[in-house]
């Protein structure tokens, strides 16, 4: 026998909740901006913006693009993005309406708005994967396909719908339960849903761990090819949803609706911490993220700026989520 | 050069190196992997600077700051990986930054008479200055990227392995194209080279290091080959090995002429239970290919591969639920998610369908705590770990995984004195409770210390597995370097 090595004595153990002290300290910033911005406009508009109502209304704008931003989370985390995410929302709007036109049950017209997010999102995932193509260029494609699709399916105008009145009040106050409309209880419910199956299925790690390092990923033998198909099959499925709750909101079925809506998705998720290189991210913080967003845009139209100020505020505020995440990220 | 040191943090690159290099000579430097040829090679450049010694250029005081100032003054880098611009042409790449230019606008027929005196220079006109490079062979972009070397105004041009990825054509009409440029007119080539046969048959002095030294010089004409070797690998042992008397099983891997997606590997691999095989071989031999083949990691297109009694095609996620395991040999790129935590990276290969992380935490700590890994604890992000904490987390994640054949592709590469010890004898102890481990290793007292036979890789070829009781440093350096 060789003689035995001299192992250094273990460290002791972290003490326990550090980590989560840590993922709370990632989500400091987002927060911190969550603040400043209600802040500022309760500063600017003190009579009309802190008031409840309007934080309702703010929930209820936050919604179709919260929904949409939970599936854009798990795409980021796996290194990806998808670009046609308004497309798909329009597609999913229009779809539904033309279901209800055509006498359909309603739920089966939710399902079907749903349903046709997710063969998007399963096209996107099997042409990425299978062919090897960039997400980027890939979505850029269904960014164009998709947005024409719907504007075919609703023949170039929208569709007006009679009837199914639940289904077309999803986001009214009228019918809140508890105080909220049921597509914003649809929002919390699944990013509980979606945060559990990030933090505690393989599947979630898996998710990370593609986005983290492909490579190692394939040498630890996980299928990162279906992983991926996963992720925009999920993501596709809950831009539908979303589609479904922009209907319920326009009340119409506005193939032209959801226009720029990728780029407020991708940043609410961005703002709220995630990495676009892939393998961090989180749900909360998407969700503060989507709050910032709506908030700028009630804020802004309550203080009468005009519309193009909005979108210089906006994108000025992407950046510097960006940036300053950045910066945390250099130092220790 | 003269007593050039270098060190990295801890790591000791260069402990004091003398090289001379005669105007008009080719001047052959050799040494084992990690010997400090690329990192001397990367202070003449100017792509670092030394720690202690000095430079002289043409009896001047030489000391550049950068690779552009080492440029500037007559040095020239030929590097294994060719750096043109694969798309542009080859007057474009030869002059590349440095255009000649009427205001905004480049002259391109002085950039191609230029780009032709350069190939002359190398006699070599039949290559034309239009073509894209990306057309040209690989011998091809080796002179162009002499050329350019030679355009920009080198005297001193060093040519790092310029053959690991030429054919046996290729390399004859470079070595016209070094020997006319030494001989007719006057410039110094440095030849890094593993291959013996070359440097005899290309080169008139010689230059071995070891460990960061110079270990020697001379004459090639004057030393025998076997003297160059026993300058290459005569070391002091003083690492420890345990090898404890171990029982070979049955055999549970044997592989023959294995073709894979990336090179094809000619020879026969046997691996028992119990036992330890040694893969030696330089760089480019094809160890990590026969590895990744093994593995799944390339698709085979050819040659048997049996597994614990199974063949047919292979993927990593297979070869793990086989009870197979593989270290990568690149951490940084390959072996780890640097910015993922401990705990996930270590159960990545193996994990329940639903776990907290708290869980996946509780169960790395006990190979934290078995390997000694130096961390705050499993939540650590793996990235700040140091590279021989790192190696323990890639090879924790096996013996989380409980598998049966371990893949080593050069465990203890880059980790400190330390971890290599723990690692070594942890290979021990894996080996004596009946695992298979196949070990990949630059390093040979490693590979003699460690393994129970040892088989040598060479350009695709793939020796018998020898026992480490027969073979010796010199036999396998011999084996390795054979053309």
């Amino acid at each position: 026998m060789a003689p035995p090595l001299e192992y250094a004595t273990p460290q002791p153990p972290e003490p326990a909740g550090a980590v989560n002290l840590r993922s709370l300290f990632s989500l400091l910033g987002p927060f911190i901006g969550l603040i400043a911005v209600f802040a500022l406009f309760s500063f600017l508009e003190p009579q009309t913006f802190p008031t409840i109502d309007n934080m309702v209304l703010l929930l209820r704008t936050t919604a179709v693009v919260g929904v949409a931003a939970l599936g854009m989370t798990l795409i980021i985390i796996s290194g990806g993005i998808d670009l046609s995410v308004g497309a798909q929302i329009a597609l999913s709007c229009v779809t539904t309406a033309w279901l209800l036109v055509a006498g359909v049950h309603p739920v089966i017209a939710l399902a079907g708005g749903v349903a046709s997010g997710a063969v998007c999102g399963l096209i996107i995932g099997m042409t990425i994967t299978q062919i090897g193509l960039l997400p980027f260029i890939v979505t850029l494609g269904t960014f164009s396909a998709l947005r024409g699709a719907a504007i075919g399916i609703a023949d170039g105008r929208p569709i007006y719908v009679t009837g199914a009145k639940w289904l077309r009040s999803l986001l009214d106050v009228n019918s809140a339960i508890l105080g909220l409309p049921p597509g914003v209880w649809m929002l919390l419910g699944l990013s509980v849903l979606v945060a559990a199956v990030l933090r505690y299925t393989r599947f979630g790690r898996h998710v990370f761990a593609v986005g983290s390092n492909e490579q190692t990923a394939i040498l630890c033998g996980i299928p990162a090819g279906r992983v991926k198909v996963y992720v925009y099959l999920i993501g596709g499925a809950l831009a539908g949803l979303a589609g479904v709750l922009q209907f319920s909101y326009v009340d119409t079925g506005d193939p032209t609706t959801a226009g720029g809506y990728e780029l407020t998705i991708i940043a609410a998720v961005v703002i709220g911490g995630a990495s676009l290189n892939g393998g961090r991210g989180s749900i909360l913080g998407t969700l503060i993220g989507a709050m910032i967003m709506s908030m700028i845009d009630n804020g802004c139209t309550k203080h009468g700026y005009a519309n193009w100020v909005q979108q210089i505020v906006t994108g000025v505020i992407i950046v510097a989520a960006a940036a300053l995440d950045k910066l945390r990220q250099r130092a220790p | 050069m003269h007593g050039i040191q270098k060190r990295f943090g801890a790591t000791i690159a260069l402990a004091g190196v003398d090289l001379v290099v005669r105007a008009g000579e080719v001047h052959a430097l050799v040494g084992e992997n990690g010997a400090g040829k690329s990192t001397l090679m990367k202070i003449l450049s100017g792509a670092y600077q030394a720690d202690a010694g000095h430079m002289l250029l043409d009896g001047q005081p030489y000391a550049p700051r950068n690779p552009i100032a080492g440029r500037g003054s007559g040095v020239g880098m030929i590097y294994q990986e060719l750096s043109l611009a694969a798309d542009l042409n080859v007057a474009e790449n030869i002059l590349l930054g440095m255009e000649p230019r009427v205001g905004p606008f480049v002259r391109a027929r002085q950039m191609r008479d230029t780009a032709r005196q350069a190939l002359e220079e190398l006699d070599r006109t039949d290559i034309d200055p239009r073509t894209i490079v990306g057309r040209l062979s690989i011998a091809d972009r080796q002179i162009v990227e002499i050329a350019r070397a030679i355009a920009v105004g080198a005297r001193v041009l060093v040519l790092d392995e310029p053959t690991s990825s030429l054919t046996r054509s290729g390399v004859e009409r470079l070595f016209s194209v070094v020997r006319r440029l030494s001989s007719e007119r006057g410039y110094s080539i440095i030849y890094i080279s593993h291959f013996l046969e070359e440097v005899q048959a290309l080169c008139s002095r010689f230059t071995v290091l070891r460990d960061g030294k110079t270990v020697g010089s001379g004459r090639v004409a004057d030393t025998p080959s076997d003297r160059i070797i026993a300058m290459m690998v005569g070391r002091e042992m003083k690492d420890l090995y345990p090898r404890s008397a171990r029982r070979v099983g049955e055999i549970v891997l044997d592989a023959t002429n294995m073709v894979s997606t990336r090179k094809s590997i000619v020879g026969r691999l046997e691996l028992r239970r119990g036992e330890v095989l040694g893969i030696a071989g330089l760089v480019g031999a094809g160890r990590t290919e026969l590895l990744r083949a093994i593995f799944g990691l390339d698709k085979s297109r050819g040659g048997v591969i049996n597994l614990r009694g199974r063949t047919g095609s292979a993927s990593p996620r297979l070869r793990w639920h086989q009870g197979a395991g593989m270290v990568s040999e690149d951490r940084k790129t390959e072996g780890l998610a640097l910015s993922l935590d401990i705990a996930s990276n270590l159960t990545l290969s193996r994990q329940p369908f639903i776990a907290s992380p708290s869980s996946l935490r509780k169960m790395s700590r006990r190979w934290i705590e078995r390997l000694a890994v130096k961390t705050r604890g499993p939540a650590q992000i793996i990235g700040d770990l140091s590279g021989g904490n790192q190696q323990k987390v890639a090879i924790a994640r096996l013996l989380h995984h409980d598998v049966e054949i371990y893949l080593l592709d050069e465990p203890t590469r880059g980790i400190d004195v330390g971890s290599k010890a723990q690692i070594y004898q942890l290979i021990d102890e894996l080996a004596c409770s009946g695992k298979a481990i196949i070990m990949v290793s630059s390093y040979l007292p490693e590979l003699l210390g460690v393994c129970d036979r040892v088989a040598v890789m060479s350009k695709g070829r793939l020796g018998p597995g020898r026992p480490v009781s027969e073979i010796d440093e010199h036999a396998i350096m011999r084996e390795a370097t054979q053309g």
